[in-house]
């Protein structure tokens, strides 16, 4: 589904990266600083390699040898950061439709409706992301990204900024989304714990380094 | 306050050259603000430079400068009179460009620090989420820059009513054409008499100063608010 196999360097950091990615759910799991954020950016687009190609099911997303570059916003892939990063400016009933709006309607999979109960913020539609708590926030950023009915989406440590009791809420979220609506994801993760609880398959990353040619079916 | 014919006449020539130089500062420091905040290119020092120009000369040579070039013998005002008819010397539209020029660096630089001060992983988000490059401008650039940029055309409209030298020297001192505010408190004060009036006038500035002033701080307050910089709590 998806096929990588890049490299880039940012200063005195090397990244380099290949891999086959399947649908399901990816987690890449490696220390802190390995370069797991970087190698996100780069499949979504916020980055381009040095050298290499990525390829999402027939298209091909990068390729330096073609000079070739899709700019994120005609990836259709969602990206949740870390600390949820929603519109400051905007309620997050607006937050939750900035995506889904630019959709057509044949386009967009998920229901407003559903997403908002599934993640359980239907009262908080009116608030501005100033006045959520982190699990709450994290919780509109996800729903913000799903609602963009992404082809796939992509978790840059979702948890990273919430505490044990918050993480452990958060998670049964993440893996009702996996059942109930199939979108391949990557997760990426410090957290070995997570990874595994969430994971079809895993693939673990060291400093700079992406493993090898792991393939898996989903 | 009562004020005589003529002095209505200069506050409102003022009001009217103040409100259209901020009009032409504001699409066009909104421009060159993200040109000089985001963008790398070579020239970048000499154009910051020549943006930053109007604050550190003396008012007086922008103005003679304008005059060289938009005069009716200029290489742009006379080109102006034989394709449009357009004269600029010599009128209020001059007085509004003379007041523009000068109060432009006061416009660019808020918006650039504004701009500035945007995390740029916001606009990262709105791309992953399908937004084009515009739509990323206007719906997440542009409104969260929105304190700098009610910021810069405050100033740019306060300073516009204080121009005095650009104006002097550009469109000359003309009653009821271009004798604005600070130019009708300079002839009054030269004038016998004439006391009363330039002491009415600078107690009018100093209000109109103090009201732009007021309203500039409770936009900003709402637009902070608005944006989360400030929670509703807070007073």
């Amino acid at each position: 589904m998806l096929n990588l196999d890049l490299s880039m360097r940012r200063g005195s950091f090397q990244l380099r990266a290949r891999a086959e990615i399947g649908a399901g759910v990816t987690g890449i799991f490696g220390p802190s600083g390995c370069g797991k954020s970087t190698l996100l950016a780069l499949i979504a687009g916020l980055l381009r390699p040095e050298r290499g190609h990525i390829r999402f099911a027939s298209q091909t997303l990068v390729d330096t040898a073609q000079q070739l570059f899709v700019p994120a916003w005609r990836r259709h892939m969602g990206l949740v950061f870390q600390d949820g990063q929603l519109f400051p400016h905007l309620s997050v009933r607006s937050n939750l439709s900035y995506g889904y709006r630019g959709l057509q309607p044949a386009e967009r999979r998920l229901s407003f409706e559903s997403v908002t109960e599934w993640l359980e913020i239907g009262s908080l539609l009116e608030r501005r992301p100033a006045q959520l708590s982190g699990g709450e926030r994290q919780r509109v950023a996800l729903g913000r990204a799903l609602l963009y009915s992404p082809r796939l989406l992509l978790l840059d440590e979702p948890l990273a900024s919430l505490d044990q009791r918050l993480k452990e809420q958060i998670l049964p979220y993440l893996k009702r989304i996996k059942d109930e609506t199939g979108i391949p994801m990557i997760f990426v993760s410090h957290a070995q714990a997570e990874v595994d609880y969430l994971a079809d398959q895993v693939i673990p990353m060291t400093p700079g380094r992406l493993g090898i040619d792991l393939v898996h079916a989903g | 306050m009562l004020l005589s014919p003529q002095e209505w006449q200069a506050v409102a020539l003022s009001a009217r050259v103040a409100l259209c130089a901020t009009l032409v500062c504001l699409p066009t420091g909104i421009a060159l603000a993200y040109l000089l905040a985001r963008r790398r290119f070579p020239g970048k020092f000499l154009l910051d430079a020549l943006v930053q120009m109007p604050m550190v000369l003396p008012p007086v040579v922008p103005g003679y400068l304008l005059l060289l070039l938009f005069g009716t013998q200029g290489p742009i005002g006379s080109w102006l009179k034989a394709q449009f008819g357009i004269v600029i010397a010599f009128t209020w539209q001059g007085a509004a460009l003379a007041s523009a020029t000068m109060a432009f660096p006061l416009m660019v630089q808020p918006v650039r620090l504004a701009l500035r001060m945007i995390d740029g992983r916001l606009e990262q988000a709105a791309s992953t989420l399908g937004a084009a490059p515009w739509r990323v401008f206007l719906t997440v650039t542009l409104p969260l820059a929105t304190p700098g940029i009610i910021a810069g055309a405050v100033l740019c409209f306060t300073r516009s009513l204080g121009e005095f030298g650009a104006t002097m020297a550009f469109v000359g001192n003309i009653p009821g054409v271009t004798r604005t505010l600070p130019l009708a408190i300079y002839s009054y004060t030269h004038v016998p008499g004439g006391d009363a009036a330039a002491l009415r006038l600078a107690i009018l500035s100093i209000l109109l100063a103090l009201v732009a002033l007021i309203i500039s701080h409770l936009i900003t307050r709402r637009a902070e608010r608005l944006l989360g910089y400030r929670s509703h709590a807070e007073p």
